[in-house]
């Protein structure tokens, strides 16, 4: 009996009226944990209840306690007919069973339902005794801790990163059984979000098993996601980055992604899991793949593309026995490995030592009814293969390993696209393995790996390449060859030197495709994909020369499939690397030479792309510094460089079904205007706007050149959905449809976030859709981050060493910071308000009053206020009861205003009760320190509405639906006792509608990690106190390089 | 292409201000783009009317969904669904229960009940207020006298407590509540010089002298029962008022009265002699209007009276501001001299009040 879970039932309150007669409501509370359930008392008449209930004990196995959901049902009691729900609570007790995270879940949780939404809110109590029993690691992985983060999270150091994890279980969709026709649809609903529940939570307990397996004690990058496959089944797959994690407890660096793994960390104790007990199996109504059988459907795989900075090169001749000799070593550590990839995007330093480019596989599937939901291979099967292609592309490229690891679908109907792309890379070994390395060979490692510019260097061998590629040597060491243009799909290094700032760069492309059936269908689609990989490249690159810079981060290509076209979406982050050569310009070539009119529109438009370029250099401030040739050498052959896209060879040489994408001039960039689609290609080139002035973006974690964020954070979801007309459906028209809905988005939100100036925002994640013929739907995630402007770069470095200060005093005694961010316990010391005012006014300064119409929380501001205006009201209080009640005199100052009702001071407000949680997309938390992980939120709801006119149209109804979402969110992570959201990710948002019927629905997967933050501010009276421990990690931070 | 949904959600619920005012003051989004787009935000931005489109669109289905809200307050407080930073949420709520002045003078003193819907068309008609204002304007009126109405307590305390409004407007809602209750006449041709300030003015200094919760704050008496009631005058109190007739209708009273006052005044009074040829006119108004507030008809009255007994005749003889503040004091204080009358401590709870409701009504 290795757990007891204990739930208590405190009260309600805000519920709906049930009992239309007496406007109230007679409410009890179900809960329900496996097949146990207990109930509370009928709380007579209320719509507030006060049920204070008993313990209620569920004694169970910590198998179940990782798969099940704890449900709460709030219920209105009922003499005469059936009992009518209220709504329900499912809460994830997975926080609860690993040791450092969360010891209660304890708070008001939304109560809801999937047909009306959040009804009023309960307050529930949750603890799990589990007893420490040696057998238990069986079945069940209790222990292994799970981040939704893609780099080593804050307050833990790697000691070793294990690699690739991955899981795949499979249902019949509770929404297409039989039995669906005759339940109500809130029943489908909740039978379909307690079995994607069940899914996910064995899901992780899979995962978990393998990485004890590992012998690693973490997931770190885990992503988990459903595809939703209709007719043929539910799958939901996770895969992550098997970590051995060690819990910073001694001073650690703060702003760096993870702390400098240092030598000594070899003798710092690696957690093994304990003896395997026997178990027998757990009998669930999932299943996942253990076999290796396969039944091949009909799939069609997609020749893919190679993206690095490729062009003509010339060859290299030195550097060879060193990096055989590091190829060996790093093989040897990942060989062992099926697949070596890993989900991370931003990594500790040195772990990264060369970057190849992205690698890419897609493949087009017929999916078939999943017979068996024991036997899941087929999908395993293709996961399988598409990695397995992943893995040769990075090996073409003198890779062994892939990093910034992600896999997606697309299903439309019964064909489904597979993704899968990374980026190849050559690891350091270091991290792989525990002990193996010789000390000798490190230090050579060291000595020979200039820290700043050594990723870009290329990891193949010059002499040997895998596809023609213009190589230079590095502009910042001199001694190693880097390729002209550098694309990938992590983060940037945080020791990689960048010129200016980076920017947001997307690619946008539709392609109309035909209606058609099964094979023919998906047949069809494979043909269409290599050329929009093509096109979506060109796209890119073309943007990317004109903004003048050299390398992309954070890329993202999303393919979607539609009823009749086929959408694709890239998203990268454009940055100018110092160690890449500076881009060539972009030239254009007509056709027709001797037209004359048409030869002064070409050098018309010509003009046009050089000032956009140059004006581009100017607003992102990419001012490189001038090399004069003798400096850099003679084996760079031409003066300009420039770029071409080329095919690669995918896998190794016998492959040859070489599509020639590559243009036919050699050694130029050029764009040639040979018919309407290049013209138009031209023009949305330069129709691009960029966003308005204080503002930037980018895809990335942060944005590159900007380092002094300051503490204002909004994160927010958008969505539209336009209705393309169905007469006029071209290639183009639908381009520039689809290009005006991606730019009109972008400029709704820069004026919307206008308040923020300057700000950036930051992971900006967009997703799109096709929900039905003609409707194309774009999400938009991200997190608009102010920064200080007057704050020269110069100072960042000292910002950087304060943290560093600041973060190595704290000690975990001194963080236990009260939780509760609720003015209930008022503050001793509540911050004078005129500091607050100073505070806001000094950030406000220099904005126009039309920029600040739309405020957005100040939150630092906002965490003290309500203590603020609760003292505020207490001095206002006594006021009016000194002064007013007992004086008769009428001489006073007149207690009425004169007419002018409004611009009143702010009116004191009631004590709020109710915390500030934070919610990011990013790892962190600007100006703060994340002090406690408390573990991974992962949710899934289901709305449904047959009123969508009265709950205010589709708009109203997904608003609503969008801001209870974020509401449970927060609810379930105040109650853990953390304050914010990190590596918050909205995995899928699944809206169908049908006016006609007056009904919508929409599905709604979310996640990320729960956290305890403590500001900085508040830390800098910490760190103080203690100035000696600035040597001290000084000291650490030197020996890391010897 | 048309949209067909368009949303923004942020974690933290953005209002904007401009935005806010405009949906409170009833335009439609139509309305409200044409005005914003007139405002020059379009210059100062770059944006484009399509997403000034949007954004108003946005801002005004957050409005409506938290307007269920912000009919209970404490609810908004509490709610979870919508992040707002607390000085936001005092805004929100700031924002919605004030009222536009010109609406205000039209339903102060009118009964708060539902028949008054064709009322708010000519309201809305007469003052250029959009009805969907003057309806929300209307609402939070009655929302407040029928959550208050039955409570004990302070009113201001208890319509700041259950509406979290500043001390001020919670103050003005008192006064609104208090008209509305007993029904004091205000629309008269001859009280239309009147601001709701004014009015506002006299209710808060009637509600602290002459209502039972008045009594009830006094020491001397603890029972919580006599401190219920803020909104009623004290009935007691007024059926004593009728003693103070003894002071005009007793003539060896009246002149007494009269002499005194006008020894003290002689040389300080710039109308002296307005003032003494009509001080039995003014005083038998005053005393009167004491003396006739057993009735509820006259109670409404009040400030008709008021004014047509003290404020016009004064100001038909061009007494100057400082000259009825002088000759009120002296009105008043002279009385505590006449040894044959006794009801001093009754005259005062009456005389206090009225001077300072008649110094604030007189004026043009």
């Amino acid at each position: 009996m290795p757990g007891k879970l204990k739930v208590k039932i405190v009260a309600g309150r805000h519920l709906p009226v049930m009992d239309r007669a007496s406007d109230l409501t007679d409410a009890f509370v179900e809960v329900k944990f496996g097949n146990t359930t207990f109930k509370t008392d009928v709380y007579l008449k209320s719509l507030n209840p006060q049920w204070n209930s008993e313990w209620f004990k569920f004694e169970v196995d910590d198998e179940d306690l990782q798969d099940e959901p704890l449900q709460i049902t709030v219920l209105d009691h009922d003499t005469y007919s059936a009992n009518d729900a209220i709504g329900k609570v499912y809460i994830d007790i997975d926080p609860l069973l690993y040791s450092e995270a969360a010891t209660v879940i304890s708070g008001w949780f939304p109560i809801y339902d999937t047909i009306h939404g959040i009804r009023g809110e309960i307050n529930v109590v949750v603890k799990v005794d589990l007893f420490n029993d040696l057998n238990r690691f069986r079945q069940s992985s209790c222990g292994v801790k799970f981040f939704c983060t893609t780099s080593i999270p804050k307050c833990y150091r790697a000691v070793i990163i294990h690699g690739f994890v991955e899981e795949l279980v499979v249902n019949e969709d509770p929404e297409y059984q039989w039995i669906d026709r005759i339940r109500t649809p809130r029943a489908s609903n909740e039978a379909r979000q307690r079995l994607i529940s069940l899914m996910s939570g064995e899901l992780q307990r899979k995962i978990g098993l393998k990485v004890l397996e590992m012998r690693g004690n973490a997931v770190v990058g885990y992503l988990q996601c459903f595809d939703l496959e209709g007719e043929s089944g539910l799958v939901v797959r996770a895969i992550g980055t098997a970590c051995t994690l060690d819990k910073l407890s001694s001073p650690a660096a703060f702003l760096p992604a993870c702390n400098s793994p240092s030598k000594e960390m070899k003798e710092s104790p690696l957690v093994h899991p304990p003896s395997h007990g026997c178990r027998s199996t757990h009998n669930s109504p999932i299943h996942t793949a253990t076999g290796s059988r396969l039944t091949q459907n009909f799939s069609v795989s997609v020749p893919t593309l190679i993206y690095t900075g490729m062009g003509s090169g010339s060859a290299g001749k030195e550097g060879g026995p060193f990096k055989a000799l590091l190829r060996q070593q790093t093989q040897s550590a990942l060989e062992q490995r099926e697949f070596p990839f890993f989900t991370l995007t931003a990594f500790p330093p040195g772990f990264l030592v060369h970057v190849g480019g992205v690698v890419s596989a897609r493949s087009v599937k017929l999916l078939d009814r999943i017979h068996n939901p024991d036997e899941p291979e087929t999908r395993d099967a293709w996961w399988a293969e598409i990695r397995q292609e992943i893995k040769s592309h990075a090996k073409a490229l003198g890779c062994h390993a892939v990093v910034g690891y992600s896999e997606s679908t697309s299903i439309c109907e019964e064909v489904c696209i597979l993704s899968a792309s990374g980026t190849a890379a050559v690891l350091n070994p270091r991290f792989l393995q525990d002990g193996t390395v010789e000390g000798c060979l490190e230090q050579r490692l060291e000595e020979n790996l200039p820290t700043r510019c050594g990723f870009c260097h290329i990891p193949y061998d010059e002499l040997n390449m895998p596809f023609p590629a213009h190589l230079t040597y590095c502009y910042n060491c001199r001694k190693q060859k880097v390729p002209d243009v550098l694309f990938t799909t992590i983060d940037l290094p945080t020791d990689a030197t960048v010129i200016g700032k980076g920017c947001l760069i997307q690619a946008r492309l539709c392609r109309l495709k035909k209606k058609a059936q099964a094979e023919a269908n998906a047949t069809a689609i494979s043909n269409l994909l290599p050329f929009m990989e093509y096109e979506v490249h060109t796209q890119l690159m073309n943007k990317l020369k004109l903004k003048g810079m050299n390398a992309l981060f954070g890329l993202r290509i999303q393919i979607t499939v539609g009823e009749n076209m086929l959408m694709g979406l890239a998203s990268a982050t454009g940055v100018y690397l110092a160690a890449l050569p500076t881009p060539g310009g972009i030239q254009i070539a007509g056709k027709t030479p001797n037209d004359g009119s048409y030869e002064q529109h070409i050098s018309h438009m010509q003009k046009k792309i050089n000032d956009t370029i140059a004006k581009n250099k100017e607003l992102y401030e990419i001012n490189p510094p001038e090399i004069s040739e003798e400096i850099i050498g003679s084996p760079i052959p031409e003066p300009r460089q420039r770029s071409r896209l080329l095919r690669s060879q995918s896998e190794s040489s016998d492959e040859v079904t070489e599509l020639d994408l590559s243009h036919g001039k050699k050694d130029a960039f050029v764009l040639e205007i040979d018919d309407t689609d290049a013209m138009e290609d031209v023009h949305s080139l330069l129709t691009d706007v960029p966003p308005p002035s204080g503002f930037y973006s980018c895809n990335t974690e942060i944005m590159p050149g900007i380092n002094n964020w300051t503490s204002e954070i909004q994160m927010f979801t958008s969505v539209r959905v336009i209705r393309l007309s169905s007469l006029n459906l071209t290639n183009q028209a639908l381009n520039k449809n689809f290009n005006d809905l991606c730019e009109n988005l972008l400029k709704s939100l820069y004026f919307k976030l206008r308040s923020m100036i300057p700000c950036c925002l930051c992971h900006v994640n967009f997703t799109v859709s096709l929900p039905e013929d003609e409707l194309i739907q774009v999400t938009v995630t991200a997190v608009a981050i102010t920064f200080d402007k007057n704050q020269a770069l110069q100072t960042t470095k000292t910002h950087v060493e304060k943290s560093l200060q600041r973060a190595s005093t704290d000690n975990e005694e001194l963080l236990q910071f009260p939780l509760e961010l609720c003015s209930d316990s008022l503050p001793s010391h509540p911050l004078p308000p005129a500091k607050e005012h100073l505070e806001s006014a000094s950030s406000n300064s220099g904005i126009p009053a039309a920029q600040r119409a739309t405020s957005v929380d100040y939150s630092s501001f906002a965490d003290r206020c309500s203590s603020w205006i609760e003292l505020i009201k207490l001095k206002a209080q006594t006021i009016r009861r000194g002064s007013i009640k007992t004086t008769v005199t009428v001489e006073k100052a007149s207690p009425v205003g004169d007419g002018n009702f409004r611009n009143r001071p702010a009116p004191p407000c009631a004590n709020s009760t109710v915390g500030v949680v934070k919610m990011t997309p990013l790892s962190f938390i600007p100006g703060a320190k994340i002090t406690k992980y408390l573990g991974i939120i992962n949710m899934f709801f289901i709305r449904e509405t047959t009123s969508l006119r009265e709950e205010g149209g589709v708009s109203g109804f997904l608003h609503a639906f969008i801001a209870e979402v974020f509401a449970m969110v927060r609810a379930h992570v105040a109650a853990l006792g953390g304050n914010a959201v990190v590596s918050y990710i909205m995995k899928q948002c699944v809206f169908m509608e049908n006016p006609n019927k007056n009904q919508a629905q929409c599905l709604i997967n979310v996640s990320g990690d729960a956290v305890v933050f403590v500001r900085e501010s508040d830390l800098e009276v910490v760190s103080t106190q203690q100035p000696t421990a600035n040597c001290q990690s000084s000291g650490t931070e030197g020996e890391v390089t010897t | 292409m048309t949209s067909e949904l368009d949303i923004f959600v942020g974690n933290t619920t953005l209002i904007d201000e401009d935005v806010y005012r405009l949906w409170l003051d009833g335009y439609s989004v139509t309305d409200a783009v044409a005005l914003r787009v007139r405002s020059g935000i379009l210059e100062q931005t770059g944006a484009t009317a399509a997403v000034l489109q949007s954004d108003t669109m946005d801002h005004y289905r957050t409005f409506h969904m938290l307007e269920r809200l912000l009919h209970a307050p404490p609810k908004l407080l509490h709610q979870l669904i919508f992040q707002i930073p607390p000085s936001r949420q005092a805004l929100l709520i700031e924002r919605y229960y004030a009222f536009d002045e010109a609406f205000v003078r039209e339903v102060l003193g009118k009964k708060l009940s539902k028949g008054t819907k064709k009322d708010l068309d000519d309201i809305s008609t007469k003052t250029g207020i959009t009805l969907k204002s003057c309806r929300r304007q209307f609402d939070n009126f009655k929302r407040v006298f029928k959550v208050v109405e039955e409570m004990r307590g302070s009113l201001v305390d208890n319509i700041q407590q259950h509406f979290l409004l500043s001390d001020r407007l919670a103050r003005d809602y008192a006064a609104i509540v208090f008209f509305a209750n007993n029904r004091f006449e205000t629309g008269k041709k001859k009280l239309q010089y009147l601001s709701f300030g004014d009015f506002a003015f006299c209710a808060e200094l009637m509600i602290q002298n002459w209502t039972l919760g008045a009594v009830g704050e006094a020491p001397t008496v603890p029972d919580s029962q006599m401190d219920d009631m803020d909104m009623d005058l004290d009935k007691e109190f007024l059926q004593d008022l009728k003693e103070l007739k003894v002071l005009v209708a007793d003539k060896d009273l009246l002149d007494l009265h009269k002499s005194l006052v006008c020894t003290a005044l002689r040389g300080k009074l710039g109308v002296f002699s307005e003032m003494e040829a009509n001080f039995k006119n003014l005083s038998r108004g005053l005393v009167n209007v004491a003396a006739k507030l057993t009735h509820n008809k006259d109670v409404r009255d009040l400030f008709v009276d008021l004014v047509e007994k003290f404020v016009e005749p004064c100001r038909s003889d061009h007494w100057p501001l400082s000259d009825v503040r002088f000759f009120l004091s002296q009105y008043a204080a002279s009385v505590h001299s006449l040894d044959g009358f006794r009801h001093q401590t009754l005259w005062d709870r009456y005389m206090g009040t009225l001077r300072g409701c008649l110094l604030r009504l007189y004026h043009d």
